[in-house]
């Protein structure tokens, strides 16, 4: 099975593909705002992640918390897959 | 109560050589009308009545409204999925004090009325001169997905302004909807077939399409009428292919080109024509050159007594065929001061067409832009292998709403998983080409059906 890592990181390469974006190459310190994804290009990320992982982390959350770095955003999936 | 100078629905059977409505259960020569009755001795006790029709089955509505226009101060028609819980609301509403239902009817205390008159899928004779001569008001329920529907006060000249206006009778021709005549859509077919001289195929509670297809070709139905969304089920049946009908016709839904191109390809011959109309505004206008949308032309300007502006893209209509007013409402809640409707319906100008996007309360906000899911539906459904679509909002945490697809194939033969990958990804490449990107679905899930409401409509969920 894919870890969830490799998974995101195809689904971000797929999503930049699909819009049109040229994505920063993905290192963990990557600041998202950074990473060539707007915010449409993460909410439909966040969907993709959902049908394929089967979580969304963010909806279910209780605090309005979106991470700042792609390793933090990695690790909630983790967390939240666990 | 003012005396009608214009004729009842009866004056026009009366005026028809034998004509018969047909349900998959019983067939009636409703021509008998003018020496009969449906109503056992009923009639004479709903004179100058305010009259609530709650049949269960279509043919037995049909009857009883010939019967009762003309007759009854006021004829509620009863769609068959009203909600049991509003009856209360509407019997108050519209001064309701007599119902007419099936003999065998079960006994419902919300329509314990002063008058019952029971009804019957066949005609006895009769001396069917009705009592009273009054211009009768025909109340519509809305479709309103919350709360009591409202009542739509119409008249017969209003109903049937566009039908007199545009078809001369045609005594050869049999009607078959795929509608119920209970809902304004299915009543301007009943309105139809009736004036024309025409027979009529009726369909029945839970009848599955195929066998309601078998039964329009066993007619010989040469005029067929349904939404969108009830002709996209029906071209999934390979029963489809026994119809023939000369003339098909689309309204209720938004007619896209996939549909009209679909049907052009199994109906080569036919006149294949898509109307505009609603409950309120009444019919504005049929379009039938086979391409989706309208030609700018038809906005501005009186054109077949009906007149339309765009306002804030939402289409407004006045016109003879509109409704008065609602049933104890002011005409304001109704039409503008100068008499034109809101219909809600937003329309975009393209070239020199205008072409329907999608309703006014369906727009899906995504992260500040607009999204009509009908616009979505529309490309998606130029896909070779798309049958139907139905696109939604899902909840996001960073756009509030992004779209996503549920899409139903024309073949199942599409299943296996690699196809689906490529199929999806096929679609999502064709609505990137005609879509800006927040329009395009995040996600295509393939579905085997899609529901369709009573009303015929593609069932949306609200909220």
């Amino acid at each position: 099975m894919m870890s969830v890592k490799l998974t995101i990181m195809q689904q971000m390469e797929q999503v930049a593909q699909e819009h049109g974006k040229i994505l920063a190459p993905l290192k963990d310190d990557l600041v998202l705002a950074n990473s060539g994804l707007d915010s449409l290009g993460f909410a439909v990320l966040v969907a993709r992640l959902e049908d394929t992982l089967g979580v969304d982390p963010f909806t279910a959350a209780e605090d309005a918390f979106f991470p700042v770095t792609l390793g933090d955003f990695v690790k909630v999936y983790e967390n939240g897959a666990r | 109560m003012a005396r009608a100078e214009a004729p009842s629905l009866l004056d026009y059977v009366a005026s028809a050589p034998a004509r018969f409505f047909w349900q998959h259960d019983a067939s009636v020569r409703f021509t008998d009308l003018v020496h009969g009755t449906s109503l056992g001795g009923g009639l004479k006790d709903l004179a100058g009545r305010s009259v609530l029709l709650a049949t269960a089955s279509q043919l037995t509505a049909a009857l009883a409204l010939i019967e009762l226009d003309g007759c009854a101060r006021r004829i509620t028609i009863l769609p068959p999925d009203a909600e049991p819980g509003h009856l209360g609301a509407l019997i108050e509403t519209a001064e309701i004090d007599a119902v007419v239902v099936e003999r065998d009817a079960e006994p419902r205390a919300a329509l314990e009325l002063p008058v019952r008159v029971a009804c019957a899928p066949s005609i006895v004779p009769a001396n069917a001169a009705s009592p009273t001569r009054l211009r009768t008001e025909w109340v519509l329920l809305t479709s309103g997905t919350t709360g009591v529907p409202k009542m739509v006060v119409h008249s017969l000249a209003g109903l049937t302004a566009a039908i007199r206006s545009q078809s001369p009778a045609d005594g050869a021709a049999v009607w078959g909807t795929f509608y119920d005549i209970r809902r304004y859509g299915g009543l301007q077919i009943f309105l139809r077939a009736v004036l024309g001289g025409a027979s009529l195929v009726l369909a029945s509670a839970g009848e599955p399409v195929a066998e309601h297809l078998a039964r329009l070709a066993h007619r010989g139905v040469t005029h067929l009428s349904g939404t969108p969304s009830h002709w996209r089920r029906a071209l999934m049946s390979p029963t489809i292919r026994a119809v023939a009908p000369r003339y098909v016709r689309l309204s209720g839904e938004i007619a896209d080109q996939a549909i009209l191109d679909s049907l052009r390809a199994m109906f080569p011959e036919a006149s294949i024509g898509h109307a505009y109309a609603s409950t309120e505004a009444g019919v504005a206008f049929d379009v039938n050159d086979g391409l989706a949308g309208f030609p700018a032309a038809f906005v501005g300007g009186v054109r077949d007594g009906v007149d339309m502006k765009i306002v804030d893209d939402s289409l407004n209509i006045r016109s003879p065929r509109t409704a008065s007013r609602y049933v104890g409402g002011r005409r304001s809640a109704l039409a503008d001061d100068a008499g034109f409707v809101d219909t809600g319906d937003m329309v975009e100008l393209r070239g020199d067409r205008y072409y329907f996007v999608g309703r006014k309360g369906g727009i899906i906000n995504i992260g500040g832009l607009k999204v009509h899911p009908e616009e979505v539906e529309a490309v998606i459904n130029r896909h070779p292998q798309v049958r139907m679509s139905l696109v939604r909002p899902r909840q996001s945490p960073i756009t509030g709403a992004i779209v996503v697809a549920d899409v139903v194939l024309k073949s199942e033969e599409e299943s296996a998983p690699a196809r689906q990958r490529e199929l999806k990804d096929d679609i999502l490449k064709l609505c990137r080409e005609m879509l800006p990107r927040h329009k395009v679905p995040a996600a295509i899930s393939f579905v085997p059906t899609l529901a369709v409401a009573a009303t015929g409509k593609l069932a949306r969920r609200q909220g």
